[in-house]
């Protein structure tokens, strides 16, 4: 049916185009501001995410330092070979049984050393394992994987640090404390950034053999990873391992990265509220516009107002009315601003993510239709007062006005 | 015509607060209209005879005192019921004509249909209102101010008439208008008034008032 009343109401703002206009571009770019912080957040976010997913499907199982340590409790994880407790060969093959069928369960033997090359004297972790856990981590720059218990891979920034090629040689170990071992690279690793597994940029790594060779310890692990198939597994994994490694007495922790993912999710989520925010104030200054219009409306109407009560339209009927007239600026406006926001979230999030990859994914586009509602929202809230005082007017004082 | 009263007023009072002190617009005012009856209320200006209109037309409330329309009792009645009272009992007629300017003659007349019935009108009653008015459908799409003031009264008569209305309360509804207009929309009204309808005219003018069956004087706020 046709609504005379939105009729009134439409007819209002086409009389009143202008001001009408310039009331709902406040609501543009309001919703154009929000929008586009958001999409930027969450592309970041999704970007963030991706580039740490590599690293998420690890769980890292160290042995409990000392008979008290509760499960998770060491903030550890990141290569610190400090401790002295060792994953047994029995543990490592219980841990085995019960992880396998989650991913790849495979060992790390570590230890930090004093090595030399040349003149230069310096300390490293030191890696041993196997050749295939090696051909499953790393990916070469430059070289092979280690054939014999002679050579080692190196990490890049080891390699740029230490001045190391392929053929290099270098002395592990200290010729004060005990024996030397003269290794030779084989080949060196394309970067790898910080992981919770193996932070092989500053390490040298050769085969389970070499270490043994050098420090002995065999079937003594340092920790025990486990390359989970499906991402999501990593907490029932890191659960169910607790559980039955733990069952009498605390014997390992065990790590997963989804917390430290969870962290940095959460803590950009707090800083694209938070820029939001600053976005909303715009809106805010759209509030006071379209109050400010609505207000000049009613002022305006007041003796029509009186007429319409007059002849038996009653007050919900005017609130609507302006109620109507602030909705279809907030609608009008808000869809302005959702096609705007296509275009200029892209340019935002191509500038401060620098990738549009993820631009399209339902949660960076889901931002547009949240702004569109906080931005009719802004517009009803702000024809509420306008459309009850219209409503209270006393038609006789109403029909007085010139 | 003296039949059962369709409007009556005991000791109706209207005050006005002012910071200088109150006014008495009407004081005790008791009065009964009868059903059918072409009443017309004449005074000085400043008598009070408009408040007494819109007391009529339950515009406003009295201070105290009751207004009975239709055997109803106003004061016992809600903004929401009231309004009812205008929407389906009441007819206005204004001195300056108060169509709604946003929309064409046709819609001020379907805008208390609307209001009422809640759908267009598909009777063809409003198109035949208005031709009854002189106003035929070409002109009925022009706006209030494109047209002349006796066109806009005939308009404002067609909508006062729309929801058939028992009671038609006219306010000075010549003011505006030249002579000759005046005594057609006078007219007019009187034909309304031989249908049945009961009508109530303010007016200062005594050659308005003549058409009336009985005349009321208001002075000072009472009833002479």
């Amino acid at each position: 049916m046709r609504d005379i009343i939105l009729q009134l109401s439409l007819r209002s703002i086409r009389i009143h185009f202008l001001r009408s206009v310039l009331a709902a571009l406040g609501i543009v770019i309001g919703v154009v501001a929000i929008s586009s912080m958001g999409m930027m957040g969450a592309n970041m976010t999704l970007s963030v995410t991706e580039e740490l997913s590599r690293m998420a499907n690890n769980v890292v199982i160290t042995a409990a330092s000392g008979s008290g340590g509760g499960p998770g409790g060491g903030p550890g994880g990141f290569g610190g070979g400090s401790s002295d407790e060792k994953i047994s060969e029995e543990e490592f093959r219980d841990i085995q049984k019960i992880a396998e069928k989650y991913g790849l369960v495979y060992v790390i033997y570590r230890e930090s050393d004093t090595i030399e090359v040349g003149d230069k004297k310096g300390r490293s972790t030191i890696y041993g394992l196997e050749e295939d856990v090696m051909r499953r981590l790393f990916t070469l720059a430059d070289g092979a994987f280690p054939k014999s218990t002679s050579s080692v891979i190196v990490g890049p920034t080891l390699a740029e640090r230490y001045d190391l090629k392929v053929g290099s040689r270098i002395d592990i170990g200290d010729e004060d404390e005990g024996t030397v071992t003269t290794v030779r690279v084989v080949g060196i690793l394309e970067e790898r950034g910080m992981s919770n597994d193996v932070n092989s940029d500053m390490a040298i790594i050769g085969s389970e053999k070499l270490f043994t060779g050098i420090y002995g310890n065999e079937g003594e692990y340092d920790q025990v990873n486990l390359i989970l198939n499906d991402i999501n597994d990593s907490q029932k994994a890191r659960t169910e391992i607790l559980e039955k490694m733990n069952r009498k007495e605390t014997t390992v922790n065990v790590q997963d990265s989804s917390r430290m993912l969870e962290s940095i999710t959460s803590t950009l989520g707090t800083m694209t509220t938070f820029v939001m925010a600053i976005a909303g104030i715009s809106l805010l200054v759209a509030a006071t516009s379209i109050f400010n219009v609505m207000m000049m409306s009613v002022t305006e109407r007041i003796r029509e107002i009186g007429i319409m009560r007059s002849i038996g339209a009653q007050k919900s009927e005017i609130r609507r009315m302006f109620l109507y007239e602030s909705i279809v600026l907030g609608v009008v406006g808000a869809s302005i601003g959702a096609v705007l926001s296509l275009g200029i979230g892209w340019v935002v999030v191509l500038a401060m993510v620098g990738s549009t990859d993820y631009f399209f994914m339902p949660s960076s586009l889901a931002y547009i239709p949240f702004a569109m509602a906080v931005g009719i929202a802004v517009c009803i809230l702000s024809g509420l007062y306008p459309a009850w005082r219209a409503a209270d007017l006393d038609p006789v004082e109403a029909l007085r006005a010139e | 015509m003296s039949k059962d009263p369709i409007i009556e007023l005991i000791e109706v009072t209207k005050v006005y607060p002012l910071p200088a002190g109150d006014v008495i617009a009407l004081d005790r005012v008791s009065m009964a209209i009868g059903d059918g009856e072409f009443v017309a209320i004449m005074g000085p200006s400043g008598s009070g005879k408009t408040t007494l209109l819109n007391q009529l037309g339950c515009l406003d409330r009295p201070t105290s005192g009751d207004l009975i329309i239709n055997g109803r009792n106003t004061r016992k009645m809600n903004d929401r019921e009231l309004t009812d009272l205008r929407l389906n009992t009441i007819g206005y007629i204004f001195q300056r004509f108060n169509l709604i300017p946003l929309l064409s003659a046709y819609e001020n007349v379907e805008f208390p249909y609307l209001m009422k019935h809640r759908r267009p009108d598909s009777s063809g009653r409003i198109g035949s209102l208005l031709s009854q008015m002189g106003i035929d459908s070409a002109m009925a799409t022009h706006k209030p101010p494109e047209l002349s003031g006796g066109q806009q009264q005939r308009v404002a008569i067609a909508r006062a008439l729309v929801n058939d209305p028992r009671i038609l309360l006219c306010d000075e509804p010549t003011g505006n208008l030249d002579s000759v207009t005046g005594q057609q929309i006078m007219e007019m009204l009187t034909g309304l008034n031989r249908k049945g309808r009961t009508i109530v005219i303010v007016t200062h003018d005594p050659g308005v008032a003549r058409y009336a069956d009985r005349i009321i004087t208001v002075r000072d706020g009472r009833v002479t």
